[in-house]
């Protein structure tokens, strides 16, 4: 009744208008409670991360020198050494699955956002993308060592590479198809109404407007990638020895991760081998992190 | 009204030395719209212009009838749609632009388009209007080139300290000139302006008006509007287009075309006289 007689006047000094808080109304109270609710849900999902990272600086700190760079493995009870052919290692395999997935990723999408959208052949694509997004990660391990493994008779890089590439082809392909779709169509009909054909719509519009959204999905994939313990186990296992011994490369062998390295050393009951562990969590972290930022700074240097 | 008697309306109206397949000298684009398909539904019916060189040519019309259509059909804009398929022919400088021979791509490097909302790429404004020249791999000075395209669309003093910036940052009105000097960079026989105006305020129009004015001295203009005010003030030849709803459709169609003056003071069709004057819209 209250209300809608105040509703209904029009305001005036003379009307004695109601302005101050009244902190115990039932809308009040309930605005409260909500937004402790949503402070106290921020808090809760921020300590893992805060935690996680905290022990890395701490404990993987405590143990960076550069001698973690360049020395090798240490053997059970020796002391000292460092992963040096690990971050190679991690760096190689990185690099080949990036170069398998990444052209790969990206021309599906095109194909997926541009050209056949609607197709048959762009569906039945769709759905096994999305499937695959979610698929154990050990199992791209067991693809891979079914078709390089077993083909060349060796645990090696190009197979732990092709594992993690497995591995990133989904996130690509989801993430750069929907950069591509968000391109304005306005966009599309200014290419082509500059006389573009088709390719040169793609390649000299679309992509380089989408470059942004593509390389989000890029870095996500990467950085998914870099921690994968699993499809290496089986693919490129571990090594204790620099897959550029004497400055050639060699591949072709088992080659050590970083993330396989935490997997060994941090289960060894040697104090030393588990501060190696958490050295190589803290390198891990700063690896993926100058991924990002320079894949960031590389995407927008085009405007 | 029977096509025919539309026709010779028409034919009077145009005024001389338009003697359609010919293309004489004066006519760069001569189209005949019999009908124009959409998948099934019929989007416009016979229809018949000339977009007669160094004029500004006028399509108004209420929404919906098929004014864009005409306009996009020109340089094979529609193309990109699909479903799309016409009756009749449209003939640029007296060559038929649906030839089997013809790649829509090359028409369109002929006959320039800006668009209704303001759309340059997101690159710097120098690679915006050096787009064209790029793809056309202009063998000459693309810096002057450029320079010379922005001052044709009266935006060379605006941007001339920043040409590095993104053609984003731009406001609607400036955008809408790169978009100008984009297509004109590449010097195209003819410039279609789709509403180029109706995403901006009554200022940045006034501007894109008076650029067309000056535009005329070089190049071909045709232009869709709905602005009836729009079309007097800067089209010569005004073609105005309704929509017939009577078989439970809407198709665009032409109702007369000729020049703006006659079109706007002494219309032939009452349906015309009743559009200019505002009783319907």
């Amino acid at each position: 009744m209250s209300d809608s007689s105040i509703a209904l006047a029009p305001p005036s000094p003379m009307s004695d208008a109601r302005l101050e808080r009244s902190p115990f109304e039932p809308r009040a109270l309930k605005s409260l409670v909500l937004t402790t609710g949503v402070w106290v849900a921020a808090i809760l999902a921020g300590i893992p991360l805060v935690s996680v990272l905290y022990m890395l600086i701490v404990r993987g700190g405590a143990r960076l020198s550069t001698s973690l760079f360049v020395e090798l493995p240490p053997a059970g009870f020796e002391m000292g050494g460092g992963f040096g052919n690990a971050i190679a290692g991690t760096v190689v395999m990185i690099g080949i699955s990036a170069l398998l997935s990444i052209p790969f990723g990206i021309l599906s999408a095109v194909f997926l956002a541009e050209l056949g959208p609607d197709s048959r052949l762009a569906q039945a694509a769709r759905f096994a993308t999305k499937t695959l997004t979610g698929m154990p990660s050990i199992l791209t391990g067991v693809f891979a060592y079914a078709v390089v493994v077993l083909t060349t008779g060796t645990y090696s890089a190009p197979a732990g590479g092709l594992a993690l590439a497995v591995l990133m082809v989904p996130t690509v392909v989801l993430t750069a198809e929907s950069a591509i779709r968000s391109v304005p169509k306005i966009t599309r009909d200014a290419a082509y109404g500059m006389g573009c054909t088709r390719s040169q719509v793609i390649w000299k519009v679309m992509l380089p407007t989408a470059m942004p959204g593509i390389l989000t999905g890029v870095m996500l994939a990467v950085a998914r990638a870099a921690g994968e313990t699993a499809p290496l186990l089986f693919t490129a296992l571990f090594s204790s020895y620099s897959p550029f011994s004497g400055g050639v490369p060699h591949l072709m062998q088992p080659t050590a991760s970083l993330a396989v390295l935490i997997y060994n050393f941090s289960g060894m009951p040697f104090e030393n081998q588990i501060e190696l562990a958490w050295a190589a969590s803290l390198v891990l972290v700063l690896l993926v992190l100058a991924i990002n930022v320079l894949s960031r700074w590389v995407g927008q240097r085009r405007v | 009204m029977t096509p025919t008697m539309e026709k010779s309306s028409k034919a009077n109206r145009s005024g001389a030395g338009l003697n359609g397949e010919s293309g004489g000298a004066s006519v760069m684009i001569d189209c005949k719209l019999d009908q124009v398909f959409y998948g099934d539904f019929l989007a416009v019916r016979d229809s018949e212009v000339q977009v007669q060189k160094g004029k500004i040519t006028g399509f108004i019309g209420p929404s919906g009838c098929g004014k864009s259509t005409v306009l996009r059909s020109l340089n094979r804009m529609n193309d990109l749609i699909r479903g799309f398929r016409f009756e009749g022919h449209v003939h640029f400088q007296g060559k038929d632009v649906y030839s089997r021979n013809v790649d829509p791509v090359a028409v369109r490097r002929y006959i320039g388009m800006v668009f209704q909302q303001p759309n340059p790429f997101s690159m710097s404004i120098f690679d915006n209007v050096a787009f064209g020249l790029r793809l056309n791999r202009f063998k000459g000075d693309v810096v002057a080139r450029v320079e010379q395209a922005l001052r044709q669309a009266a935006l060379w003093d605006e941007v001339k300290d920043k040409l590095k910036n993104s053609g984003l940052s731009l406001s609607g009105g400036q955008q809408q000139r790169l978009c100008i000097a984009r297509a004109v960079a590449t010097e195209p026989s003819v410039l279609l302006m789709d509403e180029p105006c109706s995403a901006l305020d009554p200022i940045a129009t006034r501007r894109i008006e008076e650029l067309m004015i000056q535009l005329k001295r070089d190049y071909t203009i045709a232009i869709v509007t709905h602005n009836m005010q729009q079309a007097q003030r800067v089209a010569d030849i005004t073609a105005f287009f309704s929509v017939d709803i009577s078989k439970g459709s809407r198709t665009g169609y032409l109702v007369e075309s000729g020049p703006t003056k006659e079109v706007f003071e002494s219309p032939r069709e009452q349906l015309t006289k009743e559009y200019v004057s505002g009783q319907f819209s």
